[in-house]
């Protein structure tokens, strides 16, 4: 595996007196596919806000150890925010697009970020809806308001919605646990796409889409990193016996 | 007694009481309206009073409670949006913020009159701004500042979590979240929350009493410095305080002023409708 994108060692994260994460030593490989999984309360949500450090939004929380992105410590006191966020973007569980039009959902980063003229938004709306394959159907809905689509466009408009603020590393919490069987194959699709240009980190609690779409697994429990290889490793032959007994289905 | 027998009791009390808590309203609706109604006329809303209150019209008043509800707003509105923002969006939950919001709480329950004395105290003889209406406005805008927090706090509280969540990951700071994420959803229902206080704060008599209100001006005030005449003021005073007034003159400020609150109320009722449709998250 080339240098990891994000390297994590000894990271420990507690909320308040809770020790949610265990000495996590982690490197999610560059333009990969990495799977975290593992049973609810396991620390793998917790886990994937540590890139993108959105556990900073919770009062009780705090890290220790070393995060690196980019061979950069993105805990250290002078870190930008605002430029890891734009980095390191995030797609959430439930498809959150504003209650405004198609267009000002992908705008809405640009405009924060002042980041080119509004002249050149139009292409970068245009790029952002063909890379999540929206273009075609929603080109002459621009103005529409993004809360009449379907969940499943809606959550691919959430991608375009990271993927215009040029992101490297796109972590995903459990991306399809809203959507149908069938949207959820095809957004997996998408992400094999999206593969090819970007780092993703995905938590997902259905093994099987683990297996489908990753290229390495990490098996957390109970805030510890218990296995991580991959994937087709982890899931054929683990070399821990919880992990087996995870993955087989004896409890989770 | 059967069943039935109890049931149509219980069914006949229960109708009678709420027919009595609506009856007054209409009442006071349609004896306003029948007494006052005569006394409309474009003259009425628009001339200067003559002949002791008699004739002529009660421009001064309607025009001096519109500079008063307006001059509230401008002190109420940035003041309450503001505090809602920081009390909603950067305080954390400890003894302080406790303790202002139980102050909020308590001044939405201080009497009328009691701001009117605080405004005389205050704004009339400490900062010497004098009876005027700069003294009536600071006034009635600490009077509906309860109002209006808490319609704002109410109104961004309702925004989403996950509009910060997804504003915050794409790299934008707290302020820029309020500003672009939050505040543009809560604006209806902070709206309606400021319609509510300009309501109140047309219709309220104590506060104005001490602070601002003049019984008879012969010209239109021309500073906030200067007093003014104010429709409820005018009203109790044309009432009670001066014989001889003609009982449709009477009843047609109290109609002006039941119309002003009536507006006001519907527009926010209208809002908060509009708003709520429009809500689907």
């Amino acid at each position: 595996m080339d240098p990891a994108i994000i390297q994590t060692r000894r990271l420990n994260l507690y909320y308040g007196n809770f020790h949610a994460l265990n000495d996590i030593d982690l490197d999610v490989g560059e333009r990969e596919i990495t799977a975290l999984i593992g049973p609810s309360g396991c620390g793998k949500s917790t886990l994937v806000r540590v890139f993108n450090r959105m556990n900073d939004l919770i009062d009780s929380a705090r890290v220790t150890g070393d995060v690196r992105v980019h061979g950069e410590n993105i805990y250290a006191p002078n870190v930008d925010l605002i430029s890891l966020r734009s980095r390191v973007g995030m797609v959430f569980q439930r498809p959150n697009p504003f209650p405004l039009s198609v267009r000002d959902n992908i705008t809405f980063g640009l405009e924060i970020h002042r980041r080119g003229s509004r002249k050149d938004f139009d292409a970068l709306v245009e790029d952002g809806l063909r890379s999540v394959l929206l273009w075609d159907d929603l080109k002459d809905r621009l103005q529409g308001s993004a809360l009449s689509l379907s969940l499943e466009q809606q959550q691919r408009l959430c991608i375009a919605r990271v993927l215009v603020m040029r992101p490297d590393i796109i972590l995903m919490d459990e991306p399809c646990s809203a959507l149908d069987p069938i949207a959820t194959l095809r957004i997996e699709e998408l992400m094999r796409e999206l593969k090819k240009n970007y780092t993703i980190v995905i938590v997902t609690h259905n093994m099987q889409q683990a297996a489908r779409v990753s290229d390495f697994t990490a098996f957390l429990y109970l805030g510890t990193l218990v296995e991580f290889g991959g994937t087709k490793q982890i899931f054929t032959a683990p070399a821990q016996q919880k992990t087996e007994e995870y993955i087989t289905g004896r409890f989770g | 007694m059967n069943v039935r027998t109890q049931q149509r009791i219980a069914i006949s009390v229960l109708f009678t009481c709420t027919v009595l808590v609506v009856l007054p309203v209409l009442l006071i609706l349609a004896i306003i309206t029948y007494k006052g109604a005569p006394a409309l006329s474009w003259e009425f809303l628009s001339a200067m009073p003559e002949g002791g209150m008699n004739a002529g019209g009660i421009f001064p008043a309607i025009l001096g409670t519109l500079y008063l509800v307006g001059g509230a707003i401008l002190v109420a509105v940035p003041l309450g949006v503001l505090s809602a923002i920081y009390l909603v969006e950067y305080s954390k939950d400890n003894a302080v913020s406790r303790l202002i919001k139980l102050a909020i709480v308590n001044l939405a329950g201080v009497p009328s009159v009691v701001y009117g004395l605080f405004g005389l105290g205050i704004f009339v003889i400490f900062f010497g701004f004098g009876v005027s209406i700069l003294s009536g406005s600071l006034t009635l805008g600490i009077m509906i500042l309860p109002v209006i927090i808490t319609a704002s706090r109410e109104a961004l509280e309702s925004v989403p979590r996950s509009f910060r969540m997804v504003s915050f990951s794409l790299g934008a700071s707290r302020w820029q979240t309020i500003r672009y994420a939050v505040l543009p959803h809560a604006l209806p229902g902070i709206l309606t929350g400021t319609i509510l206080g300009l309501g109140r704060a047309s219709g309220e008599t104590a506060p104005i009493l001490f602070t601002v209100a003049a019984f008879y001006l012969p010209t239109l005030p021309e500073s906030v410095f200067d007093q003014t005449m104010a429709l409820p003021y005018h009203l109790y005073v044309i009432s009670t305080q001066v014989p001889g007034i003609h009982e449709e003159i009477r009843y047609g400020t109290a109609l002006v002023l039941l119309l002003l609150v009536l507006i006001l109320n519907l527009a926010a009722i209208i809002l908060r409708y509009q708003f709520r449709k429009k809500k689907r998250w």
